[in-house]
């Protein structure tokens, strides 16, 4: 029998049957093989000891059954580890940071409680998908759209928690949240904003409620248990086009990334754009020409590239511009965005898609991204098909904030692939995207293989580890991390002698004195545990 | 020749009754199938699982599921529980052991020898 760290044999059978009492016995899973099923697919550990493995799981149906396993675990001070529908693979799926912590499957909770078409806003449960969600608003022809990750399983309330990120004009999953109900680590019910207002009938309009905004100290947090949340939604647009532009010179980049700034920060795009290197795809060999090229002593000039990229007509840089509304608005918007872009000299541009909503659901096999939509899926899943090669194991995301500069872009791609070849990590051409996922900002993601192979995931993790640090000493930090590596990056948000991982820390000890809630979560640790982790 | 008669009955009424339950799983599991499966493994683009599954077996054997006539339920049970390469595992709380026969009976249901 696994047992949760410094509890005793005898204490961790009677929560057990404790838990059984609360939430009924089918729903306590303790048997090695029920255990096997809250291990992280992704996990970088295979095969080695230091997997961090749960000793049980326990799964509520409701808030008050919330209430009541949090109390039992903190009267016999087992952690908890909290997960909504475990499907946040590349950041730990559903195992726990802390081995032998009891996780806290909340997959139950799945219920839609309110969709306002109104107003465009919702209110759910953990374990509510963007599936379930989607499919709600479709079989109740609701006008309204919701902003959608990638894959289309996860948790809505545990994505936006982990300040994870969509494709459409919210992007921000968190900045487009309105309102928590929260268990506390002693079992008390809270609820932030408008919630804390008995009878108010605006918790999903208005965030602030009064007083001190706490709502952040619950997002990549261990200091409770969010049980409802609400959303602002998109109102169902009337149409949706999307326009490329492209430009041939490797300095375009500048003025390329300040006019899409100014576009996207006055409003007239929307949603998340990407900056790719025209010349190569990051997921493919590149052709023969470009390999040649590439080959070359010392790598090919930047006018060579240039040449190479005109000859092909492909330009240098593109990105793809995206917009929601009416059709003559957005005609519009497109088409003064290309009069903003015309001042730099060879610019292009392409008519990428255009459709009007309701989607035709016949249309949907026929579109190529979905969640630009607001529609989900599964297709990110394709990177791990692989046709010349094994077929992936899955990825740990590294994922750095950068500035939104075309110059930043340009220091971040000579650094990071100079680093990335010292650590032996293959960096095709054109593999360092910056993706616009929230506002002002570029977010670089870029997947590091786990293998089911022992001495490669050591490896692998050294590497991950060595980048952090390396990205951390050019000011670019990770946005969200997997778990095996929260600590790494807390420690490098170290300014004034770690003021805010002690702020955090004295926070911790004050609402969750007995360390119970995800030990760990962001480099955030519990007094007893603080020494033996330092 | 009655007791005959009723034994026949009596097994034709269990045939029906087991029949009308087979079919009620298969309904059932072809709903859990939709829900938990075919994002991944329908037919058509961007569905990674079918993408993989026509790589792995080269044309011998249909890449969507649905199509399969040689799938097996411990199979299923196995991959459902266990993934494969990138495909995770799944737990209780998301597909239920019952949910977990019905998505079985489902995908079996065109094999040789079923009905």
């Amino acid at each position: 029998m696994r047992l949760p760290p410094n509890v005793k044999a005898e204490s961790f059978s009677e929560a057990l049957k404790q838990f059984e009492q609360a939430v009924g016995k089918e729903w306590v899973f303790s048997s090695e093989e029920d255990i096997d099923l809250y291990r992280d697919s992704y996990t970088p550990f295979w095969h080695e000891e230091e997997e961090p493995i749960p000793s049980a799981a326990v799964a509520p149906s409701s808030t008050e059954e919330v209430q009541k396993v949090v109390r039992i675990a903190n009267s016999h001070k087992i952690p908890l580890w909290i997960i909504s529908t475990g499907k946040n693979l590349g950041y730990g799926g559903p195992a726990p940071l802390l081995g032998g912590s009891i996780v806290l499957d909340l997959k139950r909770m799945n219920r839609v409680l309110e969709v306002d078409e109104r107003n465009h806003c919702a209110l759910v449960e953990p374990g509510v998908s963007y599936f379930d969600l989607y499919r709600y608003i479709q079989e109740r022809g609701l006008k309204v759209m919701v902003d959608v990750p990638d894959p289309g399983w996860g948790s809505v309330m545990g994505n936006a928690l982990d300040r994870g990120v969509g494709y459409g004009p919210f992007r921000d999953h968190f900045d487009s949240h309105c309102g928590l109900e929260v268990v506390l680590p002693n079992g008390e019910l809270l609820r932030t904003g408008m919630g804390a207002l008995p009878g108010a009938k605006t918790w999903q309009q208005y965030k602030y409620g009064y007083g001190p905004s706490i709502d952040g100290l619950f997002c990549q947090s261990s200091l409770g248990v969010v049980t409802k949340m609400g959303f602002y939604l998109y109102p169902q647009p009337e149409a949706f086009r999307a326009g490329s532009v492209t430009v041939p010179k490797r300095q375009d980049i500048v003025p390329l990334v300040d006019t899409v700034n100014y576009l996207v920060n006055s409003g007239i795009a929307q949603g998340q754009f990407q900056i790719s290197n025209a010349l190569a795809s990051p997921f493919g060999p590149p052709d023969l020409e470009l390999a040649n090229l590439l080959a070359k002593p010392g790598g090919p000039s930047t006018e060579e590239l240039e040449r190479y990229g005109a000859e092909k007509n492909l330009g240098y840089w593109s990105t793809m511009l995206k917009f929601y509304g009416p059709q003559d608005v957005i005609d519009a918007q497109w088409n003064y965005a290309k009069k903003k872009f015309s001042s730099i000299p060879g610019v292009r541009f392409k008519e990428e898609a255009k459709y009007t909503f309701p989607i035709d659901p016949k249309m949907v096999e026929q579109i190529p991204h979905l969640a630009d939509l607001g529609i989900p899926n599964l297709s990110i899943f394709g990177i791990g098909v692989r046709p010349q090669r094994p077929m992936s194991y899955g990825h740990l995301w590294f994922s750095p904030i950068i500035p939104a500069t075309g110059e930043a872009i340009l220091e971040v791609t000579d650094v990071l692939t100079k680093a990335f070849r010292e650590l032996g990590v293959p960096m095709p051409l054109g593999s360092i995207f910056p993706i616009s996922f929230f506002p002002r900002t570029f977010v670089l993601i870029f997947g590091m293989e786990v293998e089911h192979n022992v001495a490669k995931n050591r490896e692998m993790r050294d590497k991950f580890r060595k980048m952090v640090k390396i990205a951390s000493e050019h000011g670019w930090g990770e946005y969200r991390t997997p778990t095996a590596f929260m600590s790494d990056v807390m420690d490098v948000y170290s300014f004034n002698n770690h003021a805010l991982r002690r702020f955090h820390e004295t926070i911790k000890d004050a609402v969750d004195p007995n360390g119970i809630l995800a030990p760990g979560k962001a480099g955030i640790w519990p007094k007893s545990m603080r020494k033996e982790r330092a | 020749m009655r007791k005959p008669m009723r034994a026949l009955l009596v097994l034709g009424l269990f045939t029906a009754v087991a029949s009308a339950a087979d079919e009620l799983s298969v309904e059932r599991g072809k709903q859990v199938y939709q829900q938990w499966c075919w994002a991944c493994h329908g037919p058509g683009q961007g569905k990674p699982g079918t993408a993989a599954l026509g790589i792995e077996y080269k044309g011998s054997k249909p890449a969507a599921l649905e199509e399969r006539t040689d799938l097996t339920a411990p199979a299923i049970r196995a991959f459902v529980r266990k993934g494969v390469y990138f495909m995770p595992s799944f737990r209780k709380t998301e597909v239920s052991d019952r949910d977990l026969a019905d998505l079985a009976a489902y995908l079996t249901r065109s094999n040789k020898g079923s009905k």
